[in-house]
């Protein structure tokens, strides 16, 4: 039986081999086909050497997550279908068994493979001689004797067999392959076109039209859509928000995004610094927030862990900011440093000594991301606080086709910022004057007239340094009203969402990147007869209790679906609103959700009654 | 009219009676005036402890900050506000103990803002520990037992770290110490100075008699003016080897210590600052700084076309 667009496609080799170029070209032509993709990449922490493996899914309908069958699977190297079980420390058994039954495998033809060696009679095998393609390529183009300088390129060969064996359209990736190498490099794209070329015609004529039961074609297209992955998301929307300070230090999964920003900081206009350390990071972007200019910072959580003494300055000292975006990797210490996690919810909500208002956004995927990233530089200009970004290394580095953001609504808001036309008369400038909603008209430094003190002590309206025991209160109310406020003014259709029917029997509750593993995995549960709606709680701080209170307050069978261990949302929601959750799916083991995982998961409850579910990607 | 009391806060100052640090926000103070500095145009960067607290006796923006972070948070402010002139201030413990990674990094990107150490060799507010300043070998009278490490040599530091300005000058002698941080604030660049100081309260062997010599053999004072005795770390051509040369002298100079220590210029040199760099990659900031431009209003739309 042939099946058309629906499939996933999975390339893996060592680290450095070239899949991401490959797969991102996949994708790419796929998108220019009308399809749609949604593709992850996992990694090892190493430069060069390590397994690693991008996944791609294709289908005529938005992905909103992966599954994880492979329909065909591109080995570069050995590992990738057998695993490392031959060494001291083996870390994964290859995948081979993750191929769904009458999918295949392309593989180097000179590994000399014998069909038995794969145990499974159930799959197609496709031999490719990689390096004799390459060099008919090479050839071509009189390189034949730089054979060791282009032997990264088996990868396009193998891209062209699988475009083959999908039997899709092979302009479309010729287009995408030669946008990858312009000026200078554009005899590059041509040898690689023909590369891949290669590979695509030795597919289709060794094994034949029908060899492969998965067909990509192509579909009218949808108006202009965008690959793009929330690092990208992020750094747009700093860009679209007025940011004008930048600061980072070197981290997985954060860096991606500081140095897309660098490469445009010269048609933008933002300043971009390389921090000594986490905290210099934050404390340089809270120094800029406070000189006028909108700043921010990203890490991820050893990041984070540092600068948590530098929140808790910016927030005694109403900084309108920094924003701090949180790209959760598994932890602690150093943990699985290039592993997705959703574990510092609760670290974001407490980090740093002592209390003090701060708002915290956990967006649920990459649309979601570039507006909550937008919003977040009003907030904190606008309450004068600190704004946590929470995301992970899964939405961080994960690439969706959507369409162009629309940004017609979005609206710079500064807060109750000063002109120094208006502090020039005055005499008694208060940087933190007492007000009834809890926010001090905010001056600029180098404004004349507008001259404060600002300090990390307890302060009194003046910024002066008091230990009085009324002004504290004073003060500390000032502050903590602030939190209150934002949750009175912020739209509860931003806090939290209540996806599928009002009403079902079964309720998943569940917050960040895994919305889409969740929304996927309900219509194979409806499929199943399985009726359920999901709760996606997407303010962190201040917290939409009113809204989850009627959420869940009906809710039959609730379950919090959790990339944690601990199932910290589910905390927090019993916290807030005394509603318990009657069972869990976690996954902790550094792997994102997958559609099927949540399927699953939440079969195991209701069909075999297990209470929590923990599952894994292994 | 600007005078010194136009310097001045109302605050109420609970340094100890006969404390250094009045020295240096009385300099800190005239040498504003001096140089005619407007007090809105400047602001002063604090760390923690004693010296911490001078921010809220100056009239200029204060931000008194987190304990060894005033450093980059001067730096995040003066980036985005470079109309400011940034006077940062700080302990020796707070500037090369906690902070002495800050300390490190900060000289290295050459930041046109001054740096000034309050080094007395104790941690004053927490009842005189020793500090990153304090000799091995010597015992202040809070100390249970004499310090079993060696001392970090702040000039030495600084000059390896990159800073383009570094002096040593002492607070109890308001005058060099003026003329010091004048010097200090007018040069283009990273510039630190550290003020030798007494703390009366915990440091009883670098006291104020102790820098007058008077128990030396011949009673006579420890502290000489490096211009006195034909010492010049001035670079005059950086693009020669007589950067080497100078950063050497100074480095040999930073390491006289005893019967007699050196106050003065020990090196200097003009080039870019961290602001000009800026300004190469990004020329807008040549007209004005991002602070006083509108950049609210970008248009995105070439980003999302990228990705198409």
């Amino acid at each position: 039986m042939t099946v058309t667009n629906s499939f996933t496609w999975m390339i893996g080799g060592p680290q450095g081999s070239g899949i991401n170029s490959v797969a991102e070209n996949f994708a790419k032509a796929c998108i220019r086909g009308g399809l749609h993709i949604f593709a992850n990449i996992e990694y090892h922490s190493n430069i060069k050497g390590e397994h690693s493996y991008y996944r791609l899914r294709v289908e005529s309908k938005a992905p909103r997550s992966h599954v994880d069958w492979i329909d065909l699977l591109v080995a570069l190297d050995r590992e990738t279908i057998f695993g490392d079980m031959n060494k001291p420390h083996p870390t994964h058994r290859g995948h081979r068994h993750e191929v769904s039954p009458g999918g295949g495998i392309i593989y180097d033809r000179s590994l000399n493979l014998t069909p038995d060696s794969f145990g499974r009679d159930d799959i197609k095998l496709f031999p490719i001689p990689y390096m004799d393609l390459l060099v008919e390529a090479l050839k071509e183009f009189g390189k034949d004797k730089e054979l060791s300088k282009y032997q990264v390129m088996v990868n396009t060969i193998a891209l062209g067999a699988s475009l083959g064996l999908a039997d899709y359209d092979f302009d479309l990736a010729t287009e995408a392959i030669r946008e990858g190498f312009t000026g200078r490099k554009a005899a590059l794209g041509d040898l690689n076109v023909s590369a891949a070329k290669r590979g695509y015609d030795y597919a289709k004529t060794s094994f034949g039209e029908d060899a492969f039961p998965i067909k990509l074609r192509k579909q009218p297209l949808s108006g202009k859509r965008m690959m793009i992955r929330g690092v990208q998301a992020v750094a747009i929307a700093k860009l679209k928000a007025g940011c004008g300070f930048q600061t980072y230090y070197p981290i997985t999964p954060a860096t991606d995004e500081s140095e897309y920003l660098e490469s445009h900081q010269k048609e933008y206009n933002m300043i971009v610094v390389q921090a000594e350390d986490e905290i210099a990071a934050i404390n340089m972007a809270t120094g800029a927030a406070h000189a006028g200019l909108r700043s921010s910072t990203s890490t991820s959580g050893p990041g984070f862990s540092l600068m948590a003494e530098g929140l808790g300055w910016a927030g005694i000292t109403e900084a309108p900011g920094p924003v701090v975006i949180l790209y959760q990797r598994a932890g602690p210490a150093t943990g699985l440093p290039t592993r997705t996690e959703q574990a510092d919810l609760r670290f974001a909500l407490h980090a740093a000594h002592g209390e003090f208002p701060r708002i915290i956004i956990a967006p649920g995927d990459v649309v979601e991301t570039y507006y909550d990233t937008f919003d977040a530089f009003n907030y904190a200009e606008h309450y004068q606080v600190p704004v946590i970004l929470l995301t992970d290394k899964f939405l961080a580095s994960t690439y969706q086709d959507i369409p162009l953001f629309n940004s017609d609504d979005l609206k710079v808001d500064r807060g109750d910022l000063l002109k120094e036309s208006d502090l020039v008369a005055s005499t008694d400038y208060r940087r933190y004057r007492w007000t009834e909603l809890g926010i001090s008209p905010r001056a600029i430094p180098g404004q004349k007239g507008g001259i404060f003190w600002t300090t990390g002590d307890e302060h009194d309206e003046h910024g002066h340094i008091t230990e009085a025991s009324d002004i504290r209160i004073k003060m500390m109310r000032k502050r903590m009203r602030k939190i209150e406020l934002a949750g009175e003014v912020i739209p509860d259709s931003k806090k939290a969402i209540l996806h599928g029917p009002k009403s079902a029997p079964v309720t998943l509750v569940g917050w960040g990147s895994s919305k889409g593993a969740i929304l996927d995995g309900m219509e194979d549960l409806k499929t199943d007869g399985i009726e359920t709606n999901f709760l996606q709680v997407r303010y962190v701080n201040p917290f939409p209790t009113n809204l989850v209170q009627q959420a869940l307050g009906q809710a039959r069978r609730k379950i919090a679906i959790e990339n944690n261990y601990s199932a910290q949302m589910a905390g927090l929601i019993r916290e807030k609103t005394g509603i318990a959750m009657d069972n869990t799916i976690v996954k902790f083991d550094g792997r994102p959700f997958s559609q099927n995982e949540i399927y699953e998961g939440v079969k195991d409850i209701i069909k075999n009654g297990i209470k929590e579910v923990t599952v894994s990607h292994a | 009219m600007l005078e010194l009391k136009t310097y001045r806060t109302q605050v109420h100052n609970d340094w100890c009676p006969g404390c250094g640090d009045f020295g240096i926000v009385n300099a800190i103070q005239m040498t504003l005036l001096e140089m005619q500095l407007e007090p809105h145009r400047v602001a002063i960067f604090s760390g923690i402890g004693c010296s911490g607290k001078t921010p809220h006796f100056v009239n200029a923006y204060g931000f008194h900050t987190l304990h060894g972070r005033v450093l980059p948070i001067a730096t995040g402010a003066r980036l985005s506000n470079p109309g400011l002139t940034v006077v940062a201030v700080g302990g020796d413990g707070d500037g090369l103990g906690i902070g002495a990674g800050h300390f490190v990094n900060t000289g290295r990107r050459n930041l046109d803002f001054t740096y000034v150490l309050y080094d007395n060799g104790v941690y004053g507010l927490t009842k005189g520990q020793a500090s990153p300043t304090l000799p091995k070998g010597v015992k202040t009278k809070s100390m249970p037992a004499p310090a079993i490490i060696e001392r970090v040599n702040p000039i030495a530091m600084a000059v390896a770290s990159g800073y383009t300005f570094v002096a040593r000058s002492y607070a109890l002698d308001v005058r060099h110490l003026k003329q010091t941080l004048r010097a200090a604030i007018e040069h283009r660049g990273s510039a630190f100075v550290d003020v030798l100081q007494t703390c009366p309260t915990y440091n009883d062997i670098n006291t104020k008699e102790w820098y007058g010599g008077e128990d030396l053999p011949v009673k006579a004072p420890r502290l000489y003016k490096l211009e006195d005795s034909g010492y010049n770390g001035v670079v005059a051509d950086p693009s020669t080897d007589e950067v080497n040369t100078k950063k050497g002298n100074a480095l040999v100079k930073s390491f006289e210590w005893g019967d007699k220590i050196p106050i003065g210029v020990f090196f200097k040199m003009e080039v870019p600052t961290f602001e000009d760099q800026l300004a190469l990659r990004m020329p807008a900031l040549k007209d004005k700084p991002f602070v006083e431009q509108d950049i609210y209003n970008r248009d995105i739309a070439p980003l999302l076309d990228e990705l198409t």
